[in-house]
């Protein structure tokens, strides 16, 4: 077989595929980023809020963007599509087709002339049609690659755009060309498509143009939408008053095709509420009509009832079946309330919660690609390998495999990845390109010569400000060596430049000004860098975004700002000192806490990468909680799959299991910890290791209801199973069976959704019906929560005659035994008691959160959230990290989920721990705290006031901050009643001086 | 008599969720005054009330402090004490004859930048309204 080749083909740049991207890099794999649209960031980057933080999406989104852009192991290939694929896995032969853009994005800056010039309207698909844009176009302002494009089937090739872009960068003769790469493996990360809301005629989508659907909605609240983050109805610019969401529009819907659930929409839905009734302070009243409220990812239980509390949302139980044209452009829906009356009710807007479906031309595109979907035209996966195709060495991530949110799409992706670095192990490296740099010229001591580039941008600085009058006055600054303005200081030929007038002029500072450091300072900082001058002697003056774009009207203003601006970054240059980073060198190899699925898969991938792993588990035996097992919906066998799963972790050389052992002590950090670990015969063993990953699981609660303990015949699901399990058992086959809901779940006690109970009944009860279709079974639920493709099993357990009777939390179900066992439960829609008799009584239970978790959470030094599971770094951009970096976690401690999400998120979590293990060294330092010790008093407000826990009292007895820990905010700094500590890069002076310079 | 009065007004902005929503008020070509300068910083929890001081001290009308949302911050919790301190430089201000009100701390999104150019607005009418700063020679 031919050598394996060290690269990956990603395909779809949505957030999937760029975390992919960015954790394959880190690895050691160079990425090929394959992206349809113009530029990357997906259906995330139209985003306005994310749940359940509120986060805003752009903000989280956008460093990703600009740092993928920035890669230089990162190729974006933008409106392109996949050719032919050929080969196998470790080495794909794969075409590329890229289309014709029309404008070269490697020498377009994103000015924006071109766009602003065009005479041709076009829809704004970004927008959603809500708005238009020009034929000349860039996606978003924020999209990456900051290039435009042209929308030929609308340019009317009237020339003005070429002619005004003084970088040569139109193409009108631009045409499609077909790109030939090897690749060693592939990942797909193709997303989804929403689906059509006019296809469900009678919700009047199209037909009232009141009725929108929740992705337009979602462009509506955005501050950088169409009515720049006003709601307004599109019937009479009003402000709605009242606005009624309806769910599951193309979900759980077999009339359009659409048999199963998009496990999204309704946090999102709930999301959008919470959020229109900040946008519209007035008071607004919102209602979301709902079949089940399917909240049951992490903390969106919590989110759900904070909206219906504390944000007044109203909820209301009940399917919507026709809307009409209500007075003054409103809509009028009918629906049974909640004690069953038939009411109607107008309301001002409506938004349509509409579901996923796959992408277009998906199945010709699977065919090229040789993988198969399942029934629903998504990417067919397991429950044991749930991001492995049908190909090997083509893996996936996101909604190209089932609905799902952005964490679960964020897991995967760092999944994947893990799956092709361990496929692609002996590769690393091999692709990875690394820039030579010139070593460092010592400045210190010199007087500084600070050299200014003021950047035209084409006509996007120089329209407004005068820009040889700025830069003539910035060459009188004090400390101002030389002062030159360009073109575009960022065009390749600039930064050549930049380089020899640093030389020529021994300039020992340099300042841009021009657009934005959050894009562009990377970029001069490495120009500046290859000049031989430390990164941090560079400094940006923002004179374009937040000065000639916003005072476009003041020309005069504009130019004295530009002045201002520049002499307060020429104030703060002459403060800048060089700042170095100490490589810290790195142990390859893990300690990963606890021996269940996830632990077990958590070291199974990185040992297949080729790391050393030490597995500690508390247990006698590995195995947790997939022991009591025995069958899942799809079919598979969980005690077979255990098994084997045991035997490779127990046979593989690079894998050390402890059992009956437990983590007593941790120390060190990145790259570098130190820990002891105690067995049961209390020999205590040393571990050096350069990762932690946390997966200590979940345990099943103990009722306390429903005569649980007291009365034989009321037992678990869990226990079902095992007697289901069991061909000896005596009670496998009763006549009559109820099963409860959200026991323990979903209360005051617990307030988060366990998750995995409502696909656990539907399991049981359907293996009840094919052992005895006869067995009469009656569910008793809240909400049944059998989200994404589980909804098929609701339908069949329905269909095979299974009774679903909902309950209400305030008039819960009550067990009692007068010789019968008897379940009373008043059924709200019949709005009678309902009495049952049945032989067994089944409580679905509550996952509650190991134990382990209170005494392990200080030893790391994390957190745990109120339920006691371990909190993460970010809930949708970090969901496997922990806070302190080099710690990561998976499983059922980070909260209840199912064996295949369990699997997933153990891959994510050894992918994420690999970006670390891959490296030989961490660099510590930078922009950090320092303590300077004659000063401190050891007053500890420091200590207190770190939010990662940082700063010690040392054996000196003075505060101590480690730059391998420290993040850099400068909380410390500026709390510290000595002045004993000071934010490198960030030093009083430093900052003074800019404003000091401010004032002349 | 303030009608010709144009006030000098520094803004500490954090670097993600401030700095970003006025990068985008300028990719929005939404228009404010002129008036506001910022300095950026990793986040507001480093806005030392020192900075605060020094700038009515050389001669700023108005100050404010922009950070993320709460409960967003990038370093969890710097804005919530960035908040406090802003609330103690006020005090301070007001004793000193300053006037709190020319100071003042805002949350915001790196998608806000409407709000980012509403603020701006805002300040400087505010500080118009105030005139001339009693430090300013
Ligand atoms: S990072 Fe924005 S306030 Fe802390």
């Amino acid at each position: 077989m031919a050598d394996k080749v060290g690269s990956v083909l990603v395909i779809g740049g949505g957030i999937g595929g760029i975390q992919t991207s960015l954790d394959l890099v880190e690895s050691g794999l160079k990425v090929y980023l394959l992206e349809r649209t113009h530029s990357i960031g997906g259906v995330m980057a139209q985003l306005d809020k994310t749940f359940p933080t509120n986060d805003c999406a752009m903000c989280t989104i956008s460093p990703k963007l600009v740092e993928c852009g920035q890669n230089l192991n990162i190729e974006i290939i933008t409106n392109a599509e996949l050719g032919s694929v050929a080969g196998k896995a470790g080495n794909f032969e794969v075409e590329i087709v890229k289309h014709a853009r029309y404008i070269d994005d490697a020498k377009c800056t994103g000015c924006g002339v071109c766009a602003k010039s065009c005479p041709i309207d076009a829809i704004d698909e970004y927008n959603y049609g809500l708005c238009e844009r020009r034929a000349t176009y860039i996606r978003y302002p924020q999209a990456v690659p900051r290039a435009f494009g042209i929308d030929k089937d609308k340019c009317i090739g009237c020339g003005l755009c070429e002619s005004l872009c003084l970088r040569d960068a139109v193409i009108y003769g631009d045409k499609e060309q077909v790109k030939k790469i090897n690749v060693g493996s592939i990942i797909l990360s193709t997303g989804f498509e929403s689906f059509d809301p006019a296809l469900k005629q009678d919700y009047g989508y199209g037909e009232y143009p009141n009725v929108v659907s929740s992705f337009e909605f979602e462009r509506i609240l955005s501050a950088s939408g169409p009515y720049k983050g006003h709601i307004f109805r599109a019937s009479d610019a009003k402000m709605p008053e009242k606005i009624a969401w309806i769910q599951c529009v193309g979900s759980r819907d077999r009339g359009v095709e659409r048999p199963f659930c998009s496990s999204v929409c309704c946090t999102y839905a709930v999301k959008q509420a919470i959020i229109a009734k900040e946008h519209i302070r007035e008071g607004l009243d919102t209602t979301i009509f709902y079949m089940d409220m399917r909240t049951y990812g992490k903390g969106f239980e919590q989110y759900f009832n904070r909206a219906k509390n504390e944000h007044g949302v109203r909820f209301v139980c009940s399917r919507i079946h026709t809307v009409d044209p209500g007075s003054d452009g409103n809509l009028k829906l009918v629906f049974s309330d909640d004690d069953g009356q038939l009411r109607e009710e107008e309301f001002d807007m409506l938004v349509l919660s509409v579901g996923f479906k796959p992408t277009k031309n998906v199945e010709e595109f699977a065919n090229r690609l040789g993988i198969k979907l399942n029934e629903y035209g998504f990417c067919k996966t397991s429950t044991f390998s749930p991001i492995e195709t049908s190909r090997a060495g083509v893996y996936v991530a996101g909604a190209a495999q089932e609905p799902k949110d952005i964490p679960a799409t964020v897991m995967e992706a760092s999944g994947a990845a893990a799956c092709a670095e361990a496929l692609l192990a002996e590769a690393k490296g091999s692709q990875i390109v690394k820039k030579e740099y010139p070593p460092e010229k010592d400045v210190s001591g010199l007087k500084p010569r600070i050299g200014v580039f003021v950047c035209k941008c084409g006509i996007n600085i120089a329209g407004v400000v005068d820009v040889p009058a700025v830069t003539e006055y910035a060459a009188t600054l004090p400390d101002v060596a030389y002062a030159e303005y360009n073109l575009y200081t960022c065009s390749q030929d600039t930064q050549v430049r930049i380089k020899e007038i640093i030389e020529e002029k021994q300039l020992n500072r340099v300042i841009v000004a021009s657009c934005t450091p959050r894009t562009h300072e990377p970029l001069f900082q490495d120009t500046i860098r290859l000049a031989g001058l430390n990164k941090y002697l560079f400094e940006m003056a923002n004179v374009r975004d937040q000065c000639s774009w916003v005072h476009a009207s003041n020309p005069e203003a504009a130019t004295e700002k530009a002045k201002e601006l520049i002499r307060m970054a020429v104030g703060r240059a002459a403060f800048l000192e060089p700042l170095h980073t100490i490589p810290m060198s790195v142990i390859r190899r893990a300690l990963v806490i606890g021996g269940g699925v996830a632990g077990m898969n958590a070291s199974l991938s990185l040992a297949n990468q080729g790391f050393e792993v030490e597995l500690v588990e508390h247990e006698p035996e590995l195995g947790g909680n997939i022991r009591h097992i025995h069958f899942t919906l799809e079919g598979d066998k969980p005690q077979e799959y255990l098994n084997s799963l045991i035997e490779q972790v127990q046979a593989h050389k690079l894998i050390s299991v402890h059992l009956e052992s437990q983590v007593k002590k941790v120390s060190g950090h990145v790259g570098h910890f130190e820990s002891e670990v105690r067995s049961k015969k209390l020999e205590v063993r040393k571990i050096e290791h350069g990762v932690v990953i946390v997966a200590t699981g979940g345990v099943e609660s103990k009722p306390i209801e429903y005569l649980y303990g007291k009365d034989d015949r009321v037992i678990t699901q869990r226990e079902l199973e095992e007697h289901l399990a069991n061909s000896q058992s005596t009670i496998r086959n009763p006549h009559s069976v109820v099963m409860i809901q959200c026991v323990g779940s979903r209360n005051e006690e617990r307030p988060y959704c366990s998750r995995i109970c409502c696909t656990q009944a539907v399991k049981n009860a359907l293996k009840l019906k094919e052992q005895n279709p006869d067995t009469q079974i009656y569910i008793l639920y809240r909400d049944m929560r059998t989200y994404g493709f589980r909804e098929e099993y609701y339908y069949q357990a329905r269909k095979a005659g299974v009774i679903f009777i909902r309950y209400d939390e305030q008039a819960k179900p009550v067990v009692s035994n007068n010789g019968r066992l008897k379940v009373e439960v008043k059924d709200p829609i019949l709005g009678a008691d309902v009495v049952l008799q049945p032989d067994m009584v089944v409580l679905s239970v509550a996952i509650d959160s190991h134990l382990e978790n209170e005494n392990l959470a200080p030893l790391l030094k994390v957190t745990l959230d109120a339920s006691k599971f371990f909190l993460e770094a970010h809930m949708k951009l970090r969901p496997v990290d922990f806070g302190s970096d080099g710690m990561f976690l998976c499983g059922l401690a980070h909260s209840p989920k199912l064996i295949e999400e369990s699997i997933a998120q153990a891959q994510a979590a050894a992918g994420r721990a690999a970006t670390i293990l891959n490296k030989e060294r961490v660099e510590a330092g930078g922009v950090v705290s320092c303590v300077e010790e004659k000063k401190c008093v050891a007053c500890l407000t420091c200590i207190r006031m770190c939010p990662y826990d940082v700063p010690f009292i040392n054996k000196a007895g003075v505060a101590e901050i480690e730059a391998v820990k420290c993040h850099g905010c400068g909380i410390c700094a500026s709390e510290c009643p000595a002045k004993a500590i000071q934010l490198l890069h960030y030093r009083d002076p430093q900052v003074v001086a800019k404003v000091d310079a401010m004032f002349g | 008599m303030t009608e010709h009065f144009e006030p000098e007004i520094v803004a500490f902005c954090c670097h993600y969720c401030a700095y970003g929503a006025a990068d985008l008020a300028g990719s929005m070509r939404l228009n404010y005054p002129a008036n506001v300068k910022i300095v950026k910083l990793p986040c507001t929890g480093k806005v030392d009330i020192i900075y605060l001081l020094k700038a009515f001290e050389d001669g700023a009308d108005g100050a404010y402090v922009a950070g993320c949302l709460e409960g967003n911050c990038h370093f969890i919790d710097g804005n919530i004490k960035a908040k406090r301190r802003v609330a103690r430089a006020k005090k301070l201000l007001d004793e000193i004859g300053i006037g709190g009100e020319r100071l003042e701390m805002f949350n915001m999104s790196a998608s806000m930048g409407p709000r980012f150019a509403e603020v701006a607005r805002e300040m400087t009418e505010r500080v118009r309204g105030l005139g001339p700063s009693p430090l300013r020679k």
